[in-house]
């Protein structure tokens, strides 16, 4: 049997961790399906990189600064007016603690 | 002539010079909308009313001897995941369903300083991810040249669109082949741009390291004078490059002689259908009679590419889609008496679909403790290998041509049961991404009724030579022109 690279319990793990509710049936699904491509992942296991640095960024540009200036804020409407909840000037998010 | 075939060019020049109207034109456009979109679905969001306002606003300008600017009158058609002022952007998403952005993308920004009109929201697979525009909340997209066919994809609402004259611009994102992809399977012509030529500003993100907002359209110099419109720098991007992009259109020529190209020995290996290979070599021998050389390259780590790309976009995906969580936007589960974590993850359960969830849970795996090694670093390593290796190929080029995809358009749902045959579909367009260079696709044939696109790539900031190689396809075949029959 060829061995797993992702479990059941490994994928409900993950699930949590990304804030994602899944079906049984996703749970399932999701398990053979990142098998299968996990498998295929293993691909870059036989390249070489030593000493080959990491690419984060093509470019070389570090440290971009820009004047700790105030702009012009978006207006307080504009900011609210996408919240599925809201109370006057507030987000009204459920209980977090 | 039609006003909806008129270029982008042609369009500004006459609405300027008040041979034809704005409104007239821009009429022409939400007329053929009306007439055929129910067909293709290239369209989330049609903006007709305001489109018409404004073109009767550049109308009075021009009478009243006002300056315009460059695209004046011009119908653009945007992606759904680029933020524009007032218009719902959903990126395709019943999370986003009803999201209303409270400001612009530089590249909008810019579009609307040159007086173009946004004629609507395009199509495309949720979040970007995907590579047929079947994984869209609204629906998929068809392929105008046969409507049982995917469009290709992200970006499929926009090739589409073009293909069809509901638009005669139109701007999309390239991840892994986003603009690409759909530009080769609807034939048009679509720019990946040098990472960092084109804003990101208002570019909702899925991969950043990655993407880049680029244009498509229906000839060389409307994609070239786009590009100039939309590039350069912007302050709000931090990964912005200091440089211009004007003079892409003035500036080009069809000239070709001399010209240096490589042939990517591995973009026509096992894979890759025949009949894609023999269109692109057509267009290779037309570029040879035009005077350009050639000769074969190996760029042997290339079989890394897709492996890498795959985990480097899930991985920062994960990151990237963590801000939704339906408290500030965003679609939210009516009853909220539940604690914050629970609706948190009701909310994204059923805001996002399948393939948006397996790449946030992959790239969330990729990136845990005990797998980020042998993944996340390990893709960036090559990441770096692959880069080099294009570096060390472009010394010796000009330019690297191979196919766009390595198949003819599909059926819809033919791949979409199936993630990981639907991703090997990318094979010939990540590299370009993992790298930030430039690449084009540029229509270079048919097989039967169905369009096939060739590739090339350049070296960072040359898209001047991508244009070159583009303008003249255009003018010495006719493929680029064919339209179908809709």
């Amino acid at each position: 049997m060829k061995r797993a690279r992702i479990s059941r319990e490994q994928v409900e793990h993950i699930a949590n961790l990304a804030h994602i509710e899944l079906t049984e049936g996703e749970k399932d699904l999701f398990t053979e399906q990142f098998n299968r491509i996990l498998e295929f992942f293993e691909k870059i296991d036989s390249a070489n990189t030593e000493n080959v640095p990491p690419t984060y960024h093509v470019f070389d540009i570090v440290n971009v600064f820009r004047r700790d200036e105030v702009g012009a804020p978006l207006p307080k409407e504009s900011v609210l007016m996408n919240a599925p909840r809201r109370e006057g000037n507030f987000f009204k998010s459920p209980k977090i603690i | 002539m039609r006003l909806r075939d008129l270029s982008a060019i042609e369009v500004a020049e006459r609405v300027r010079r008040q041979e034809i109207s704005a409104e007239d034109y821009i009429s022409s456009i939400i007329e053929r909308i009306r007439e055929v979109d129910g067909k293709i679905n290239a369209f989330i969001s049609v903006t007709a009313e305001a489109a018409l306002e404004k073109a009767r606003e550049i109308d009075g300008r021009i009478r009243r001897g006002e300056r315009v600017g460059v695209l004046a009158g011009v119908a653009v058609a945007i992606k759904d995941n680029i933020c524009t002022l007032g218009i719902r952007t959903t990126c395709a998403s019943r999370i986003l369903e009803n999201f209303i952005p409270p400001y612009d993308a530089t590249v909008v920004e810019r579009l609307k300083r040159e007086d173009a009109i946004i004629i609507g929201k395009t199509n495309m697979d949720e979040f970007a991810m995907g590579s047929t525009t079947e994984t869209s909340y609204f629906g998929p997209t068809r392929n105008p040249w046969d409507l049982s066919k995917v469009p290709g994809g992200s970006s499929g609402g926009s090739a589409a669109a073009l293909t069809v004259d509901e638009a005669t611009l139109a701007l999309g994102s390239d991840t892994g082949g986003s603009i690409r992809c759909p530009a080769s399977y609807c034939s048009v012509i679509g720019l990946k741009p040098t990472y960092g030529l084109v804003s990101r500003y208002g570019l909702i993100a899925y991969a950043n390291s990655l993407e880049q907002i680029g244009p498509l359209a229906k000839s060389t110099l409307d994609c070239a004078l786009l590009l100039s419109v939309i590039g350069g720098y912007d302050p709000r991007d931090s990964t912005s490059l200091r440089v211009s992009a004007e003079g892409y259109a003035s500036g080009l020529t069809d000239d070709v002689r001399g010209l240096k190209i490589g042939l990517i020995k591995e973009f026509f290996g096992e894979g890759v259908e025949e009949s894609v290979k023999r269109h692109v070599w057509r267009a290779i021998h037309t570029l040879e009679d035009l005077g350009a050389i050639y000769d074969e390259c190996s760029l042997p780590s290339l079989e890394y590419a897709l492996a890498a790309y795959y985990i480097i976009a899930m991985s920062e995906a994960s990151s990237n889609l963590a801000r939704f969580d339906g408290i500030r936007y965003g679609f939210r589960v009516e009853h909220d008496d539940a604690d914050w974590s629970r609706i948190y993850a009701k909310n994204r359960s059923m805001g996002f679909g399948a393939e948006v969830k397996r790449r946030i849970m992959l790239g969330t795996f990729a990136l845990s403790a005990g797998y980020y090694e042998q993944y996340y670093l390990k893709a960036l390593k090559i990441r770096t290998i692959i880069r080099r290796e294009f570096e060390a190929a472009l010394k010796r080029f000009d330019v690297l041509i191979g196919p766009t995809m390595p198949l003819p358009p599909f059926n819809i749902g033919e791949k979409i049961q199936d993630p990981l045959t639907l991703y090997m579909c990318d094979i010939l367009t990540v590299p370009a991404n993992l790298t930030g260079y430039p690449a084009i696709s540029i229509p270079c044939g048919f097989e039967g009724n169905l369009p096939i696109g060739l590739q090339a790539i350049s070296g960072p900031l040359q898209e001047s030579t991508l244009l070159r190689i583009s303008l003249a396809l255009e003018r010495n075949t006719d493929i680029i022109e064919r339209r179908p029959a809709i």
